[in-house]
């Protein structure tokens, strides 16, 4: 039945002389999400609309599922395309399409007509007179509703006529690419995850640090986070994950720091390591999923020691989130599952059974000078051996 | 060097295996249940396999069922019994150290109104004979047990059980799981009194998929897959013809020049054993000498997580088990090393090593020398 998509978007509309960029943006991001999809699409804009047009036979639910992970996206408008072929063929065919759409007639609904081709022969008013006219006639049940109806029937008349009443709410926030980069530190926990899916619906194209810390973690641990990079690929666009072996700064930090310290060093650097690829791949800014007091390293001492290593800004988008909710996010992006498959990751496997919570700077910098014999070696040992895999959805 | 010792997770398929599927696959394709010429010679290669395992167990061709492995044999040993029998009794009896494949169907039984009774098992994971006798009863249609344990090579004293069981009620079925026992022991099920004998493919050096199902003849059995009818309606489904005769040639195969196989299995145990306790705080689990499977060592290793342990042995490609591979998908201390009494620091660092009959001395050699060198570093950095 449906033959296009009207797409709706909010926030471009108003950035003023940019917003061809915008547009263009949102295009590209939409192709890109099509391409997967059974079918021929061709995305067209058009006095600020943009539309999916379809050829031939295409997958409408694939359809609908590839483009509520665009970016930038408020509604999706399933569109039926109508010849122009006299106004009574037209209420025929709206009056079959509401049956077809809405099984069940109990329902206030408005006529929203058009007239976008100025040589038809009834303005916008008339239609929507009478064509409401010819749906009550044929549906007696229905009532008309002109302020909040619960179903609003657009007509639009151009050369063709476009028919449609139904949104399917797309993600909302900016197209990716329209604002720069970032750098996510993504464990194969739950809370990175939504960090990079939060910081991508602004617009940000996103690049990872993994850490990886052989024999402690398993290749199977590393495979999680790639799967975890490719959900979020699925909203954020392709994704260059880095995935740095750990182990030795690891176990130096071991060896010469006291151990309820042991997190919170490790932490510090490893924001200096995805700082370097950051600058590397001309980021803008690293992001996290920490949350203020969820763990040891995330009280507002430890955030500040290891905010302390970094000049880029760190964005936090879960700072200020309950668990809960950042489980309700991950279980949206149908990240949940991989999540919590059980595989160690490299923050755990010699957490202290008291860390600090309060680290003071001072201590942590006399602590620190303890690895000045090797760590920059370490350092340059992770770099140098970084495994960097380009990630698609 | 690469050293794979983890044979009782599975094993490498044999050339001959390997060939004669190979044959079934692109030339010998046809569907046995086809009257046509090609049907008859796919049906052919299904009997060969069949008389070619029955003679390892000195059994009748028709007493095979061909199945997809060691899981679905004993599934179809345990609920198909169950349900034939269930007028007779409905009393069931196991071990608490069984492959989940057992001690998972017999949670379904329970669930469907059977009381079923599971033996303790001693530090060595042996029964007792005196519990089992005790246990048996007018109720009970069926006894399950598992010859060789896969995590500690413990072996089962199966003959005197099966005395005990069918002296107190003779109408009482046994069921063996084989699995890690068939292509290491003889085991002859009519001598024996077996009733049912489970046995997969892959840990025999035959493909992953095959399997069989040792029914004694005039077994009270139901089947579990239903369909089209094969193998006398007791497994439906187009039979896997280049599995089955790959199974075949495999179990003919592993039973050539044993005695030897198995001497070569106990001398590579031996001297594991004998290097790996040289080094402090490390403990073999079970018995050690001719009384164990000849392929499964279990160390614990005190001070070193078996997972580190594992991936560090992996690094130096050595590959072994962390308790049971089979159970590696969920993450929980292993029923078997907690019914041999092993503390809760010995069931995080516990290792499964296993053997096949073309695992070499120098692989031994290279292993003990891995472990030398990973165990004393990683005892170093150790959760505090």
């Amino acid at each position: 039945m449906y033959k296009a998509f009207l797409i709706k978007y909010a926030e471009i509309a108003i950035k003023g002389k940019n917003r061809y960029l915008f547009e263009d943006a949102l295009v590209s991001q939409m192709n890109h999400a099509l391409k997967k999809v059974d079918g021929t699409f061709k995305i067209r804009k058009e006095q600020g609309r943009i539309y999916v047009e379809t050829e031939g036979d295409f997958d409408f639910d694939e359809a609908v599922e590839a483009l509520k992970c665009v970016f930038g996206i408020v509604g999706i408008c399933p569109v039926v395309i109508l010849e122009d072929e006299g106004f009574d063929k037209l209420a025929e065919e709206v009056i079959r399409y509401i049956d077809m759409a809405y099984p069940d007639k109990n329902f206030t609904f408005k006529v929203n007509a058009r007239r976008a081709r100025k040589n038809y022969p009834l303005e916008s008013m008339e239609i929507n007179a009478k064509m409401g006219e010819r749906i009550l006639e044929a549906y007696p049940g229905l009532k008309v509703d002109v302020h909040k109806p619960d179903v609003m029937i657009n007509i639009e008349i151009r050369s063709q006529i476009n028919l449609y009443s139904t949104v399917i709410p797309g993600p909302g926030g900016m197209p990716v690419g329209t604002n720069g980069k970032a750098m996510l530190l993504l464990s194969g926990g739950i809370d990175s995850p939504v960090a990079g899916y939060m910081i991508a619906k602004r617009g940000v194209t996103i690049d990872a640090t993994y850490f990886h810390a052989p024999p402690y973690t398993s290749e199977r641990a590393k495979q999680k986070v790639v799967d975890l990079a490719k959900i979020v690929a699925k909203y954020s666009g392709p994704i260059n994950l880095h995935v740095v072996n750990f182990t030795d700064i690891q176990l130096y930090i071991y060896e010469q720091c006291p151990h309820e310290e042991l997190t919170i060093i490790m932490r510090r650097y490893m924001m200096k390591l995805a700082e370097h690829f950051a600058k590397e791949k001309k980021c803008l800014g690293l992001i996290t999923g920490e949350s203020i007091g969820q763990v040891a390293s995330q009280t507002m001492q430890s955030l500040a020691a290891t905010n302390e290593v970094c000049t880029m800004p760190v964005y936090r988008p879960l700072i200020g989130f309950d668990k809960q909710e950042i489980v309700e996010i991950s279980e949206k992006i149908d990240a949940y599952e991989t999540s919590i498959l059980p595989f160690e990751d490299c923050c755990t496997i010699f957490v202290a059974k008291h860390p600090v919570t309060k680290p003071s700077l001072n201590v942590i910098h006399n602590d620190e000078r303890k690895l000045e014999e090797k760590i920059d070696a370490l350092m340059q040992e992770a770099i140098d051996t970084v495994e960097v895999i380009h990630i698609e959805a | 060097m690469q050293a794979y010792l983890d044979n009782s997770a599975t094993t490498r398929c044999s050339e001959r295996a390997r060939d004669i599927m190979v044959k079934v696959l692109m030339e010998d394709f046809g569907n046995p249940s086809s009257l046509h010429n090609m049907g008859m010679v796919a049906e052919g290669y299904i009997k060969k396999a069949k008389e070619q395992i029955a003679k390892t167990l000195k059994a009748e061709e028709k007493e095979i069922l061909f199945t997809s492995g060691g899981t679905e044999s004993n599934n179809m040993a345990l609920i198909g019994t169950a349900l034939a029998n269930k007028r007779a009794g409905n009393h069931i009896i196991t071990t608490s150290i069984e492959h989940a494949s057992v001690s998972a169907v017999m949670a379904y039984l329970e669930e469907m109104g059977f009381r079923v009774t599971y033996l303790k098992v001693d530090k060595d994971g042996l029964i007792s004979l005196e519990e089992l006798k005790e246990a048996v009863c007018e109720e009970t249609i069926l006894v399950s047990l598992m010859m060789v344990n896969n995590e500690i090579g413990a072996v089962e004293p199966i003959e005197e059980a099966v005395r005990i069981i069918k002296a107190k009620n003779p109408r009482t079925l046994v069921h063996v799981d084989a699995i890690q026992a068939y292509g290491k022991y003889r085991i002859y099920p009519k001598k024996l009194g077996i009733d049912l004998l489970s046995v997969s493919g892959h840990k025999i050096h035959a493909p992953k998929g095959t399997g069989f199902l040792y029914i004694k003849d005039k077994t009270k059995i139901k089947p579990i897959i239903y369909g089209g009818g094969q193998q006398k309606g007791m497994r439906s489904g187009t039979e896997n013809v280049p599995g089955a005769a790959a199974l075949g040639v495999a179990a003919e195969e592993i039973y050539e020049n044993f005695e030897e196989k198995i001497d070569h299995l106990y001398a590579l145990k031996e001297r594991f054993i004998k290097g790996v306790t040289e080094i402090e705080g490390v403990t073999v689990n079970g018995k050690v000498g001719r009384d164990s499977a000849p392929q499964i060592v279990s160390v614990s290793i005190e001070g070193v997580r078996s997972e580190v342990m594992l991936h560090s042995l992996e690094e130096k490609e050595i590959y072994v088990s962390a308790g049971s591979a089979c159970s590696s998908n969920k993450p929980a201390p292993s029923k078997t090393l907690i019914s041999i009494g092993l503390s809760k620091s010995q069931l995080e660092s516990t290792i499964r090593f296993s053997f096949c009959v073309n695992t070499t001395e120098e692989e031994i050699d290279y292993a003990i020398a891995a472990l030398k060198e990973i165990i004393p570093f990683r005892r170093k950095f150790t959760r505090k």
